[in-house]
């Protein structure tokens, strides 16, 4: 076990985890952001560089500080380290360097774009104050390739994270796409006009953090603020068929898997992520073909919440309470319910 | 019972005297004041070949701008909508097909853009949030008619005319700080980067 402080913070955690995932032991603010990084993709992380944080002392053994920012989620924690990341002004200032960096090649074209609204880049360059480019010059493009029926690629918005990709190699044997070329002109390809039509494929849209990959079946139906979405689940034998439907009045738009707090997918069990395959992804959009477990929840910073309507969590808990109390008789003492009896 | 007002007046049944008896006295006092409204100035004016002075930046009917190549600027972003909050605003989007470059300026448009006349409070908000500088509140009056469903007005009323003399000229209508504002090429978002504009 090695104990870190982050931010003024200190929890254990077993020997060998990340910077980034002790962090998101203790959650809240003081988690860094990822843009690459998905803890349910293994050898992800490590391309992006908005996990940088400053270590000031590097362990109990060894207490010299990192002489540069570090990734955290590909540093592991030491005992006795000290982490600063939200209390460093020069870590906000390196990774808003870090956003304009992503934003350089990133075409801003979110009013056209389907992943605005639960886009990661959006809410980084909001959150950093970048939400307006400073470069002035041609963006780089590419010839537009079409990857199959279900997955529409827009390589432009693309910041070569890596993840779907990884999704490709560890959930769909036989990967056909990746990244080809090198430096400026590298980009997401199937290398040989070939279809990605593997059944867990879709999975790749759920973990782009930018609107590079999005649902062809999705595309232009409606902006991401006016669907609402609710949990519900089927029978498959391909996954495990648990989602999120996206409404628009009583039609389903889109379906995806469930995410978690950090953007990523839920897991369904212990250490099993919920991916879902193509066939309940693209092509069960009836009512009748799910069991719906109630409307999910927003975070209510987010601008999805905007037309979103569900149970407060205080009239959640009375409610339960009430549920809890029928059935057994309670004994309230005369007059417990005249209000001027106080 | 107590008086609501102190302006209530108690009436008596007490006998009229000689001069109001004959009700002239009364009458030409009457007529005097109708007569020296002749000598006023008029308070109204003969709309509609007269119009009175209005704001310049006052919020009447909305305009859908078009480009200077006549290609429509809304994409259909949906912000207008989700700022407007009176939810007046509803939309359609769709993609453009190939040979349609002339009519729509991006790869998404509105097939249908509609704005309920009825509902909008005219506060401005979707001009506010428009971020492709397609819609724009006008001075121009929103007409009354008949019908409610008259008051939903689709692209046919809302999307201005592609001839450059029949535009709406909105250009005194800005302020300083959004002539400011498109000055700085940096936040010219709705500029589509192309080896012309880089010249």
């Amino acid at each position: 076990m090695a104990k870190v402080t982050i931010d003024g913070h200190t929890i254990e955690v077993p020997d060998g985890t990340t910077i980034l995932n002790a962090a998101r032991s203790i959650g809240g603010k003081i988690v860094p952001p990822a843009m690459c990084y998905y803890s349910k993709l293994k050898t992800s992380g490590g391309y992006c560089r908005t996990c940088l944080v400053k270590v000031s002392k590097g362990s109990e053994k060894d207490p010299r500080p990192m002489p540069k920012p570090v990734a955290s989620c590909r540093t592991n924690v030491m005992d006795g380290m000290v982490v600063e990341n939200i209390t460093s002004p020069e870590i906000l200032e390196a990774r808003a360097g870090v956003v304009e960096f992503l934003l350089i090649n990133h075409p801003l074209d979110c009013p056209i774009c389907d992943q605005a609204g639960e886009c990661h880049l959006q809410d980084l360059g909001y959150e950093h104050g970048k939400a307006k480019t400073r470069y002035e010059f041609a963006r780089r493009t590419f010839v537009k390739i079409d990857i199959g029926e279900y997955i529409k690629l827009h390589m432009t918005r693309c910041i070569l994270c890596y993840r779907c990709v990884k999704v490709a190699e560890q959930l769909c044997p036989g990967r056909v796409h990746g990244v080809i070329n090198r430096g400026d002109v590298a980009e997401i390809s199937t290398y040989i006009q070939q279809a990605v039509d593997n059944e867990m494929s879709g999975n790749m849209i759920d973990v782009c953090p930018v609107g590079a990959l999005t649902d062809k079946t999705f595309r232009f139906k409606s902006r991401v603020w006016f669907t609402k979405p609710v949990d519900a689940h089927r029978k498959c034998d391909k996954c495990c068929g648990k989602v999120r439907l996206w409404f628009k009045g009583s039609e389903v738009l889109r379906v995806t898997a469930r995410k978690d707090e950090w953007g990523e997918v839920e897991d369904v069990a212990e250490g099993k992520a919920g991916w879902i395959c193509n066939d309940c992804r693209f092509h069960k959009k009836e009512v009748n073909d799910w069991v719906i477990e109630g409307p999910s929840h927003i975070n209510r910073h987010s601008v999805i919440s905007a037309n979103h309507y569900e149970l407060s969590k205080l009239k959640l808990d009375t409610e339960q309470h009430l549920k809890q109390l029928e059935g057994k008789k309670v004994d309230l003492g005369e007059g417990a319910l005249n209000p001027n009896n106080q | 019972m107590q008086a609501l007002t102190k302006r209530s007046k108690v009436v008596s049944n007490k006998r009229m005297s000689f001069m109001e008896k004959i009700y002239l006295p009364a009458i030409i006092k009457g007529m005097m004041i109708t007569l020296s409204h002749f000598f006023k100035k008029k308070v109204t004016v003969n709309y509609p070949e007269v119009k009175r002075p209005i704001a310049p930046v006052y919020r009447g009917q909305h305009v859908l701008k078009r480009d200077e190549n006549g290609a429509e600027r809304c994409t259909a972003c949906g912000l207008c909508a989700v700022a407007c909050p009176a939810e007046a605003i509803t939309m359609v989007a769709e993609e453009r097909k190939a040979g349609e470059e002339g009519l729509y300026r991006e790869e998404k448009y509105a097939s249908t853009y509609e704005i309920n006349m009825l509902r909008c409070i005219f506060c401005g908000l979707c001009e506010e949030a428009c971020p492709k500088e397609a819609i724009f509140l006008t001075d121009r009056i929103v007409p009354s008619t008949f019908e409610r469903h008259e008051f939903v007005y689709g692209k046919d009323k809302l999307v201005e005319p592609t001839a450059k003399d029949e535009r709406v000229d909105i250009t005194e209508r800005q302020n300083v700080d959004t002539v400011e504002f498109k000055k700085h090429k940096e936040y010219a978002h709705n500029i589509l980067y192309t080896k012309n504009t880089l010249k």
